[in-house]
């Protein structure tokens, strides 16, 4: 085989190859993704599907429960239906109501079940933000 | 730029709350070094110290080419100016963020820093990471410079290599510091979490990386000129990108600052490098021809290359990952995003295969390895490779997870070849020169800077990469929930919760736990977590029970080990506690409305000697509430979370090693000799 030939054939089975792992990649991307809803937007959420809900935590609504939390949630911007949290696992520093926290889970009956350890809360910029109640 | 910072962080020190960048991200009570290093906690002052570190990295590169390049520098000087005029312009011209912006009337006291950004490594993470993004301006306006005057052979990446070093090392620091306050500060226990802001900095030091090993390749063999000046473009972009991640609040991310106006404006720079250095390159592509082609699979400039292209497929899974969310919006109309275990599934092959070339790159000869040279160079790695991976398996239990034996088996691999390596160039030296075998590697080391702080480097990322495996493979986590006096089992370990404690300092109420753990029945270390609960600053006096009200913030207890790290995180009930504050409040308010508010209207003039009076009273209040708290001796039960990871030290010392490698390679070889014959 001449070189010519030889350098084709090398660099279509490269490129090839990178298409290949290239769809794999996208294609399982859109599998493995949890769409994301804003709390107000759930109402209508596939059952066992999963979703990242953003929203804002509720004030007065945060309970203690063995190894979680339970809360209410609404959209960041406090408008929309609230929409009920139970959540286990680890709950970050930061978390507090009022703030902007991010929760991936399913919904059950209206409840939105938070899988372990997904609870994340945006790192407040300032030390003591205005309180919207 | 100096006099800026100057005045701005004079304004920090001083208290001088005219100046709203101070006023919002300062206060009275903020210890001196937080008030200096608060300048970079804000928005404006993030940017001024961008342009400011801009107008060093640019001084000092000019005067490293003072006689050099010289059709090539004016053009380099013209893009850093540009790219200093955007910032300065920025913050003049942006809206809402010039850190001159004053306040009338003058605040009284600022908000404060937020108490968990107030620790040591959060404190120099984000200017490192700066100074890498910086740094890796010169690179990239000297290769626009170059392209611009045609002057496309190796000179340009000669003199601006030292600065790519230096981005790469400030990055490594940055992303490490990262890491590991996220790991002892945030009471989450991991070092990692694919979150956008993470990414955005994990992108151009994987670029750079690849860059730094492609100019290898053009300054030895003349060949891959379009790859290396796409590659510098790219990371420049990137890094443009993740200055922009930070402040825009496009994705969800724990890390945002918070909207922000100053988004379009990044994103119109970002648009500006990309299509312009993209037409640059397209319109030279005439003189950008390799000089050499690749002789052969089995050469050091091919194995480069694979890494190259390891590299950008795993800065490409990143990037996809990470704009996710934006690309599945604009495809299927919905927002998705993508958790942590997309990310380990597909960077996990990835960074493996990376290890083996790692081990692979270093011990190639230019253009071709004879066969006879390849068995030379081989024969012991690979021996030492199927040795350790026997041992794996027979003696510990990494077969459980494929991937991490695969790891430690080409990280038997890697380390093997580069000691080989090492000696065998330290034996022929001794030979010549003679003296000791480490004398030999020294000299060969000092001669040979950029290979010896090479070498290192990738010892490091092996040892490092080591760790990532051990412990995200082999982690045990559990909650756990005990009274004072219990005991839990996990794994070898006991935990015996001892006692709980109550304290408070002038910012925060402080609640721990004293924890004994003991290791197959042997005392293995005392822990103390605490969790501490920040005071709102700002308001009038505010009771007991405000300390609820304002930041929380963990410190882990953590025993380190070569084997295994111990690591736990308190999560106290603080209910009783704030039952009884809220009591002492209601009190301490009564008493103040009735017995002391008619002597203050009666007499104005004591009122700040009774105001002084007043919040003694309420400290003193609230230490006796400290203190009948601890002496009731509750046997409230509090919430561990126990992580036992394996050798998460060894990332920590992974890490230093590469970064003394990198900083041996950039250090300018020229200093010692010229310091000797003067």
């Amino acid at each position: 085989m001449d070189v010519q030939r030889k350098r084709q054939v090398r660099l279509f089975v490269a490129l090839g190859a990178a298409l290949l792992l290239a769809t794999g990649l996208i294609y399982t991307s859109f599998n493995a993704s949890s769409e994301a809803r804003l709390p107000s937007e759930l109402t209508d959420a596939v059952p066992g599907k999963s979703y990242q809900m953003v929203g804002r935590v509720m004030h007065n609504s945060v309970k203690e429960t063995e190894g979680g939390i339970n809360f209410r949630m609404r959209d960041p911007d406090g408008s929309g239906e609230p929409i009920k949290v139970i959540y286990t696992g680890q709950v970050p520093d930061p978390f507090r109501e009022g703030r902007d926290v991010m929760v991936t889970g399913e919904v059950k009956n209206g409840v939105f079940v938070g899988d372990e350890d997904t609870l994340t809360t945006k790192c407040p910029s300032k030390f003591s933000e205005k309180r919207d109640q | 730029m100096l006099i800026c910072v100057v005045v701005i962080e004079h304004a920090f020190m001083t208290d001088d709350f005219s100046f709203a960048v101070v006023a919002s991200h300062s206060s009275i009570d903020t210890p001196p070094f937080y008030k200096f290093t608060a300048m970079w906690s804000s928005q404006q002052g993030s940017l001024l110290l961008w342009a400011f570190i801009l107008s060093v990295v640019s001084t000092v590169s000019l005067a490293a080419t003072k006689h050099k390049l010289r059709d090539v520098v004016p053009w380099a000087t013209a893009v850093m100016m540009g790219v200093s005029i955007f910032f300065t312009g920025l913050m003049l011209l942006g809206g809402g963020v010039n850190p001159f912006e004053v306040l009338s009337p003058v605040p009284v006291d600022g908000t404060g820093l937020n108490p968990l950004l107030q620790h040591p490594s959060m404190i120099i993470h984000p200017p490192m990471l700066y100074i890498g993004y910086v740094s890796l301006t010169v690179p990239f306006a000297f290769a626009i410079g170059a392209l611009i005057a045609r002057r496309v052979d190796a000179a340009w990446v000669k003199s601006t290599r030292g600065f790519a070093l230096i981005a790469w090392t400030f990055l490594s620091i940055g992303i490490i510091l990262g890491a590991r306050w996220s790991y002892t500060e945030l009471g989450w226990g991991g070092y990692w979490a694919w979150d956008p802001v993470e990414n955005a900095s994990m992108m151009p030091w994987l670029i750079t990386t690849a860059y730094i090993h492609s100019i290898m390749v053009q300054e030895k063999r003349g060949m891959l000129k379009v790859w290396n000046v796409s590659l510098i473009v790219a990371s420049f972009s990137l890094a443009l990108l993740g200055t922009f991640l930070v402040r825009s609040g496009v994705l969800q991310s724990i890390h945002a600052f918070g909207d922000s106006t100053v988004g379009p404006y990044f994103l119109a720079l970002i648009g500006v490098v990309v299509i312009g250095s993209t037409w640059l390159i397209i319109s030279r592509l005439d003189i950008l021809k390799s000089e050499r082609r690749i002789d052969s699979l089995a050469s050091r400039e091919a194995v480069f290359l694979v890494n190259n292209l390891l590299l950008i497929a795993l800065c490409a899974i990143v990037f996809w990952g990470t704009f996710f969310p934006l690309i599945s919006e604009f495809l299927t109309g919905t927002e998705s995003t993508l958790a942590a275990p997309w990310f380990d599934r597909y960077t996990t092959p990835v960074a493996v295969i990376l290890v083996l070339f790692t081990g692979i790159g270093p011990m190639m000869s230019w253009r071709r390895i004879s066969w006879q040279g390849a068995k030379r160079v081989f024969t012991i790695p690979l021996i030492v490779a199927a040795i350790a991976f026997v041992l794996l398996i027979l003696f510990t239990d990494a077969a459980d997870s494929f991937w991490a034996l695969l790891m430690f088996t080409l990280a038997a691999f890697t380390v093997s070849a580069l000691i080989q390596e090492t000696l065998r160039a330290a034996k022929a030296r001794k030979k010549s020169a003679g003296g000791s075998i480490f004398a030999a590697i020294w000299s060969n080391a000092v001669r040979n800077r950029r290979r010896y702080g090479g070498y290192t480097v990738h010892l490091g990322l092996v040892v490092l990469l080591v760790g990532v495996a051990a412990s995200s493979s082999f982690e045990t986590k559990e909650d756990i929930k005990l009274k004072p006096g219990q005991s839990a089992e996990i794994q070898d370990y006991t935990v015996t919760y001892v006692k709980p404690t109550v304290s408070r300092n002038d910012q925060a109420l402080i609640f721990g736990a004293d924890l004994q753990v003991d290791r197959d029945g042997e005392p293995f270390a005392t822990l103390h977590p605490t969790r501490q609960y920040h005071q709102v600053t700002t308001g009038a006096t505010r009771g007991i029970a405000s300390y609820f009200d304002g930041e929380a913030t963990s410190e882990v207890g953590l025993k380190a080990g070569k084997r295994s790290d111990f690591w736990t995180s308190l999560e106290p009930d603080t209910e009783e506690f704030e039952r009884r504050a809220r009591m002492a409040d209601a009190l301490f308010g009564a008493y103040m409305r009735e017995k002391v508010l008619p002597v203050v209207q009666q007499n104005p003039e004591r009122a700040e000697e009774i105001s002084l009076a007043a919040s003694d009273l309420l400290s003193r209040t609230t230490d006796k509430v400290i203190e009948g708290y601890r002496e009731d001796d509750l046997a409230i039960p509090a919430t561990f979370r126990v992580i036992i990871s394996p050798m998460v030290t060894w990332i920590w010392i992974g890490a230093i090693i590469a970064i003394i490698g990198a900083l041996f390679a950039a250090w300018p070889s020229g200093i010692f000799r010229r310091r000797k014959s003067s």
